[in-house]
């Protein structure tokens, strides 16, 4: 996995995935279409100013609510390169190692950035730095099995090499 | 030491004699069940990951209920490529609004006799919870998880620690299932769960019916939780009969079971409760609410759409009229009530009272179609969740409360308490 930098943008506490992508949009399954109405309602200004490999920092809970796979689908096709919390609600934390997006737990980190600063993350260091500060913060890894997915590319090519180790048998 | 219900349905169903709490266990799933808005995205992932038939179409089950009836063309196509799945899987069970039976997924799947007691069930949506009142363990997932699960009849779950919430004494007679998890989410907060197991018990919780059990099951992720659960007991065996002659085997916490926490819930003095918005723990006793002016009352969703929930409401209205100015929307929450609705006279009572009776649909519980709110209005609501903008426009709010409550306030025009309107 190679090393993620963007800038960083704030998002509060308990950051439900209705503010992430709206009900009233789930019809839609185009990528592109949902990226335009991400936090439409709570954060505005985001996507206008959001550049690719940007990062979302974000407080505890991040992604409760709904299990809308649509939020991560959005955040992904917005261009977001990881996203780092306080902590994420299980579903949400889920959907992202299955479509392969880094979710990652680290408090101090969320505390010690602050909206427009660069941001590296190393995942193979385990390693969050604040270039805009030289802050560096060590996140907890990912389970040894979630890694396997994440290494996968996603939980549906992991699945995919699965099936086809079961029908070589 | 011994084992919550939790860690022993994970046991059995990972084939191993002892879990604990952060285990990762690979376990085979009873059922697996998606709807019209994760469903499309799950066959898509399916497709991709090589599969060609599901792992087993007893076990696979379809709803469209979120935006069924279609409201729109893109809705339609997601519905069709869902139908289109469902046939071409064979899949024993496919419910739609207007070809038999048909219902809001939470409300169909007990209904139907399909959840068990000992069960693993995984739902794309996370009010799967839901039908942990039956003794099962269920769990919302998104899609792709649900797409792996319908390939290979199996997950991976990391076993949660589980939290103990004991309920006693005999509550007031407006007290519902409804009033309790609420009161319950004002406590612990909307993070108060997350990734546990929260596990309802105590003499309270044995004198509760089941539809009050699936509705606090249902409201278990607010608080973040990975499932909620009620052991099986007579209730369950009754509620089961006539539904399913499948056999179960049921599983108990022993009396050693190992908690994170335990929280003592009394009963007696519980007053209707009301959450405010933005959030489903933002929770105060109808008394508090103040003059809060309404513009509609919702009455329906998996959380209460059943007929337990309709015959309260239509109690309180019945012979009466919805206030000037309010609209009051009632949805029954599958097929099957709403034709006892209507046997019952409710669903006249409803609608000679003024209001509009819905076929079954999630429609406005997610701000899908069927009664959206416009910026500035206000709802009463017997769902689940009052976030920013879930009904409709980012300006309106939504105050989740049961049906009773819901029910005086569409008489009343403001949040009202059922005494006000009980003579």
């Amino acid at each position: 996995m190679k090393t993620l930098r963007g800038k960083a943008w704030k998002v509060g506490e308990n950051v439900d995935t209705d503010q992430i992508i709206a009900g009233r949009y789930l019809s839609l399954t185009d990528p592109g279409g949902l990226a335009e109405h991400c936090f439409e309602s709570s954060y505005p200004d985001l996507v206008a100013g959001f550049a690719r490999g940007d990062i979302i920092v974000a407080g505890d809970n991040f992604g409760c609510g709904s299990s809308r796979e649509h939020a991560v689908v959005a955040l992904k096709a917005l261009g977001v390169s990881c996203l780092i919390a306080k902590s994420f609600a299980r579903i949400f934390f889920r959907n992202c190692v299955n479509l392969g997006l880094l979710p990652l737990e680290c408090p101090g980190a969320v505390e010690a950035i602050e909206a427009g600063d660069e941001v590296r993350v190393d995942p193979i260091s385990g390693t969050i730095e604040n270039l805009s500060t030289g802050v560096v913060f060590d996140f907890k890894p990912l389970p040894p099995f979630l890694e396997e997915i994440m290494a996968a590319g996603d939980l549906t090519m992991f699945v995919r090499r699965q099936l086809r180790e079961t029908d070589e048998l | 030491m011994g084992l919550t219900i939790t860690e022993k349905i994970l046991a059995r169903s990972a084939g191993r004699e002892l879990v604990e709490p952060g285990d990762i266990v690979r376990a085979r799933v009873d059922l697996v069940m998606g709807h019209d808005v994760t469903l499309p995205l799950s066959i898509l992932e399916f497709e991709r990951m090589g599969a060609t038939r599901v792992f087993d179409p007893e076990k696979v089950v379809a709803v469209s209920d979120h935006f069924a009836p279609a409201p729109n063309i893109k809705a339609a196509d997601r519905i069709k490529m869902v139908r289109d799945f469902a046939h071409a899987q064979g899949l024993a069970h496919y419910f739609e609004p207007g070809c038999g039976q048909s219902g809001v997924c939470h409300a169909i799947l007990p209904e139907q006799g399909l959840v068990l007691p000992g069960f693993v069930v995984l739902g794309a949506d996370s009010h799967t919870t839901t039908y942990g009142a039956l003794g099962a363990f269920a769990t919302g997932m998104g899609s792709t998880d649900i797409a792996a699960a319908m390939a290979l009849g199996e997950t991976w779950l990391r076993v949660p620690e589980s939290l103990r919430l004991h309920y006693r004494g005999e509550p007031d007679r407006w007290i519902t299932g409804k009033d309790l998890i609420l009161h319950t989410l004002g406590k612990l907060g909307v993070a108060g769960a997350i990734y546990k197991a929260m596990e309802f018990c105590g003499p309270t919780i044995d004198g509760l019916a089941m539809s009050d059990r699936l509705t606090m099951c249902n409201m278990a992720v607010e608080a973040g939780a990975k499932n909620g659960i009620i052991a099986a007991d007579d209730m369950t065996e009754q509620y089961l009969r006539g539904k399913t002659s499948r056999p179960y085997e049921a599983l108990y916490s022993d009396p050693d079971a190992r908690y994170s926490a335990t929280y003592e819930v009394s009963c007696e003095e519980l007053q209707p409760q009301v959450a405010f918005p933005f959030s489903p723990d933002n929770v105060r006793p109808v008394q508090e609410a103040g003059e809060v002016s309404i513009d509609a009352v919702i009455i329906g969703s998996c959380t209460n759409g059943r007929i337990e929930d309709l015959r309260v409401a239509a109690d309180l209205l019945r012979g009466r009229q919805v206030s000037k100015g309010v609209r009051l929307i009632v949805i029954p929450a599958t097929q099957k009530i709403y034709m006892q609705a209507l046997d019952e006279g409710l669903l006249a009572v409803f609608a000679k009272a003024g209001g509009a009776v819905s076929t079954p649909t999630c429609g406005p519980c997610f701000g899908g179609h069927m009664g959206l709110l416009a910026a500035g209005e206000r709802a009463v609501s017997t769902t689940n969740r009052n976030f920013v903008g879930r009904m409709g426009h980012p300006e309106s709010e939504v105050y989740l409360a049961s049906p009773a409550v819901a029910a005086a306030s569409a008489m009343i025009g403001r949040i009202a308490h059922p005494e006000e309107v009980v003579a």
